[in-house]
């Protein structure tokens, strides 16, 4: 039998909404089956899944304050992914935010109002998360590494980075020895919405940094040029664009988004550092998942961002609830991955079967 | 091989092929690229099934549904480009296709068997050795010993002077002599005269995937293989207004270009084009024509000599600032290099202009004038495509071509180069595209056509180069009676003075 593959010329909008649903519900099928084999009925586990996010008003308002980081990581994402470009490293990246911010906020806040210390710690998260994306991009423009690794590595080196930071020259004097840094000073905090914790100066962010990429990416030169390279390196070269300088900009704000996130889960939601997978329960992955349920399109990201958002609070519903492994959440985010980007092979090529015919 | 055709995507490669080999001879296989040698013999070595005909031999048919199979009929084939694992030793790439390797270990019982045959055969090579660390002229002895301790009688040799130098070339067919002498048989691919005279018994001359002429190498001269590869005794078929050349726009002085493997591919080539003109390059490809074209588009790096466009030195400028100064480019393999092909028809349009003031600001495209321009480019070049809102893969390759040169031409450049504009395409559309070329000379454009089509070249040019090895060995007019021997020109055995 021989597997045959060619490419799928003839894609309308309606196949890419039916490759989407049929990739979600090839995806929950899966999912169905694990919850089976932890002897949990499949339909109540979704069902509380669902009614735990998006049932209660509360639910809605963790899902929402769960949807701001992945919104604002998931754009970034959104335009590196354009330009081919492998970030795997938004984690480390809103890490780095959250450090460069939080520092900002510890030193300079006791002595500035919020409305000059907040921005200023939003600009150090994003020239924080902006530098730590630029090493990948010159790694891999300079000396052909290949970002995957590399970006996937920085999270490593981020993460020990943190910790040395909370258990050694940061850590807050007036913590009795546990390793976090101070608290950040009440100007430096971020103001919520009463009755839930949603920091919305970052909500507000986000959403202007999905219609500024929006915008980016589908009406300017610069976006085109990042359209034309992820489609075709060798005609972005031909037609004379400079590939150095555009990969810096896409990385740079790329990871600048992450870093905004990073401040916003430090100064809104924690108020000080602590271990790194505290302070992110890996928005920068699940992000990247984010990012492709949006077919890369930043208006997207933010349906996508709250779908998944929604899937992090429900799971937490159903740990407590249905005595679930903390993993369950995991593997849900893989499984409908996974899925996915089967949807998108399918929708990009036609597979067919075929007999070996035979000769003579 | 008997009635054998096979065609690709509606393109015949091969039309009613027959071929004979007989025992202890070297048979030549001549041709033009694309005349459908590689894709007669891939045929032969089971890589592609024939559409229709079959294979013989010893008068028995038989059915080659892979290279296994070939393999078990004794075909063997030593292919253009090779097939070796870089950071494998020369033991394990030659175990990794024995059928009668060891299980485990294979490479070090192998060794004995590799070096018997390299004595037989006189092909020298060291089993221990990584294939990186070896010359061009080495990997191809491995691939030959590859192929006949796999007990090959048959040995198909695709191009396989295209990477050697001289010396090695010289090695090979002493080596190539012996094998013959002892009983095996070689088909040899190749595009240069001087080789199939040299070593070939008999010669198979094919010409757009028919066979044209056969021949004992005795009875021949390399007149008469030019003669028959090409097709024809050079013919003048001049539908284009003379035109009085005039001002120089393009002068190329002694540039030399080196290529991916850092070897100097361009030595040293000077030409001048002037408006109202066509200057053609003749001459089989891989012969530093693409790299000759990158470097004048400001794609490669120019390592001496200067490059003069009207007044201003664009010697090593970028590409941008090149395309800004009024070269533009069509370039060879229109898919791989001049579209980005996910992209709708309209983002294509402006691929090399959307910086322009007329299509965008500092930031934002205008994509209102963008779709207009598309239209116009679309009705103005006789593009066939749905909508503008289409991706431009979905478009044929002729009208992929004609969306590209009219991106280029729109801009009235004062010089474009096309390389192998027609290439792959459909009657029609190279008229079609040809006709524009000359429109452009009309209007007082330069054209650079770099073509592997003879009756491209004598159609369209004014002043023709006919380029081999990084050189010219010649630039003619489009009336000289010299043109005769184009086909000794591209094949390096004739070079006029002057």
């Amino acid at each position: 039998m021989k597997i045959k593959v060619t490419d799928r010329i003839d894609i309308l909008p309606r196949h890419s909404l039916l490759s989407l649903v049929f990739s979600l519900a090839a995806g929950l099928l899966t999912i169905s089956f694990i919850f089976m084999v932890f002897g949990v009925n499949p339909f109540y586990a979704l069902a509380k899944i669902f009614s735990g996010s998006f049932g209660s008003l509360y639910g809605i308002k963790e899902t929402i304050t769960k949807a701001i980081p992945l919104i604002l990581v998931g754009s970034g994402l959104a335009l590196a992914f354009r330009a081919k470009f492998w970030n795997i490293g938004a984690e480390s990246q809103l890490l780095m935010g959250a450090i460069f911010g939080t520092w900002v906020g510890l030193n300079w806040g006791p002595h500035l109002p919020p409305a000059i210390i907040v921005p200023l710690m939003f600009l150090a998260g994003f020239i924080g998360g902006a530098l730590w994306g630029l090493i990948p991009a010159i790694l891999k423009i300079k000396f052909s590494i290949n970002e995957v690794i590399s970006t996937l590595m920085l999270n490593y080196i981020c993460n020990h980075f943190m910790t040395l930071l909370i258990v050694g020259p940061w850590r807050g004097k007036t913590k009795h020895g546990f390793p976090y840094t101070d608290d950040l000073p009440a100007s430096a905090a971020l103001s919520l919405i009463p009755g839930s914790r949603i920091h919305y100066a970052t909500l507000l962010i986000a959403i202007a940094t999905v219609i500024v990429l929006g915008i980016v990416i589908y009406k300017t030169r610069f976006g085109y040029e990042v359209r034309v390279i992820g489609e075709n390196p060798e005609a972005a070269k031909y037609s004379g664009i400079d590939f150095f300088k555009t990969t810096l900009i896409v990385m740079a704000i790329s990871g600048g988004a992450a870093g905004l996130a990073g401040v916003g889960e430090a100064a809104g939601i924690h108020h000080y550092l602590s271990y790194p997978e505290s302070i992110s329960s890996g928005y920068g992955f699940t992000a990247i998942i984010v990012a492709w349920l949006a077919k890369l399109n930043p208006l997207y990201v933010i349906l996508s961002a709250l779908f998944f958002a929604g899937i992090l609070v429900g799971g937490d519903a159903i740990q407590i609830s249905l005595g679930l492994p903390a993993a369950t959440v995991q593997i849900f985010n893989g499984t409908l991955l996974v899925f996915l980007i089967m949807g998108d092979f399918f929708l990009k090529n036609r597979v067919t079967l075929r007999w070996r015919s035979q000769r003579n | 091989m008997v009635d054998i055709s096979k065609s690709f995507q509606g393109v015949k490669a091969n039309t009613d092929i027959n071929l004979s080999i007989r025992e202890g001879e070297i048979l030549g296989l001549l041709g033009e690229n694309g005349a459908g040698k590689t894709t007669l013999m891939n045929i032969l070595y089971g890589l592609y099934q024939p559409d229709s005909g079959h294979i013989r031999i010893n008068g028995k048919n038989i059915a080659l549904n892979s290279p296994v199979d070939s393999r078990q009929h004794g075909i063997g084939m030593v292919h253009q480009h090779f097939m070796l694992v870089q950071n494998h030793s020369v033991a394990e790439n030659i175990a990794l296709g024995y059928e009668r390797a060891a299980m485990i270990f294979p490479q070090r019982k192998i060794k004995e068997t590799i070096l018997n045959f390299s004595r037989q055969f006189n092909l020298e090579i060291d089993p221990d050795k990584e294939v990186w660390q070896l010359s061009a002229g080495e990997q191809q002895r491995v691939e030959i010993i590859k192929a006949l301790m796999n007990g090959a009688d048959l040995l198909i040799l695709d191009e396989p002077t295209s990477v050697l130098t001289s010396q090695e070339t010289r090695d090979l067919f002493l080596n190539l002599k012996e094998m013959k002498n002892q009983g095996h048989l070689i088909i040899l691919i190749s595009h240069k005269l001087e080789e199939i005279l040299e070593i070939c018994d008999r010669v198979t001359v094919l010409q757009k995937g028919k066979i044209v002429g056969e021949a004992p190498t005795k009875a021949v001269d390399k007149k008469d293989l030019a003669r028959m590869m090409i097709g024809r005794d050079v013919i003048f078929r001049i539908e284009k207004e003379p035109m009085e050349s005039s001002e120089k726009v393009i002068s190329v002085d002694n540039i030399v270009v080196k290529g991916d493997k850092e070897l100097e591919v361009v030595t040293g080539v000077s030409f001048d084009i002037y408006r109202n003109e066509i200057f053609g390059i003749a001459g089989v490809s891989g012969n530093g024509q693409r790299e000759m074209v990158e470097a004048i588009t400001g794609l490669r790096r120019v390592e001496s000599g200067r490059i003069m466009l009207g007044g201003t030195d664009i010697t090593n400028e970028s590409a941008r600032y090149i395309y800004n100064s009024g070269v533009a480019h069509v370039p060879e393999e229109r898919i791989k290099f001049g579209i980005a092909p996910g992209l709708f028809l309209y983002d294509n349009a402006i691929l090399k202009q959307h910086h322009r003031q007329k299509f965008s600001n500092k930031f934002f495209l205008a994509y209102r004038k963008i779709k207009q321009h598309t239209q116009n480019l679309l009705s103005d070049f006789n593009v066939l495509a749905p909508s503008i809102n289409v991706q431009t893969k979905n478009l044929s390759g002729g009208n992929i071509q004609k969306l590209i040169l009219g991106r280029e031409i729109s801009e009235s450049p004062s010089l474009l180069v096309a390389s192998h504009p027609t290439y792959g395409l459909d009657v029609g559309a190279t008229e079609y595209l040809r006709k524009q070329l000359l429109r452009r000379r009309k209007e007082g454009g330069a054209v650079l056509l770099v073509s592997e089509d003879l009756e491209e070249i004598f159609e369209l040019c004014d002043r023709i180069a006919v380029m081999f090895q990084g050189e010219f060995m010649g630039v003619l007019g489009a009336d000289d009676p010299r043109l005769k021997d184009i086909g000794l020109m591209m094949a390096g055995s004739l070079r006029l003075q002057g």
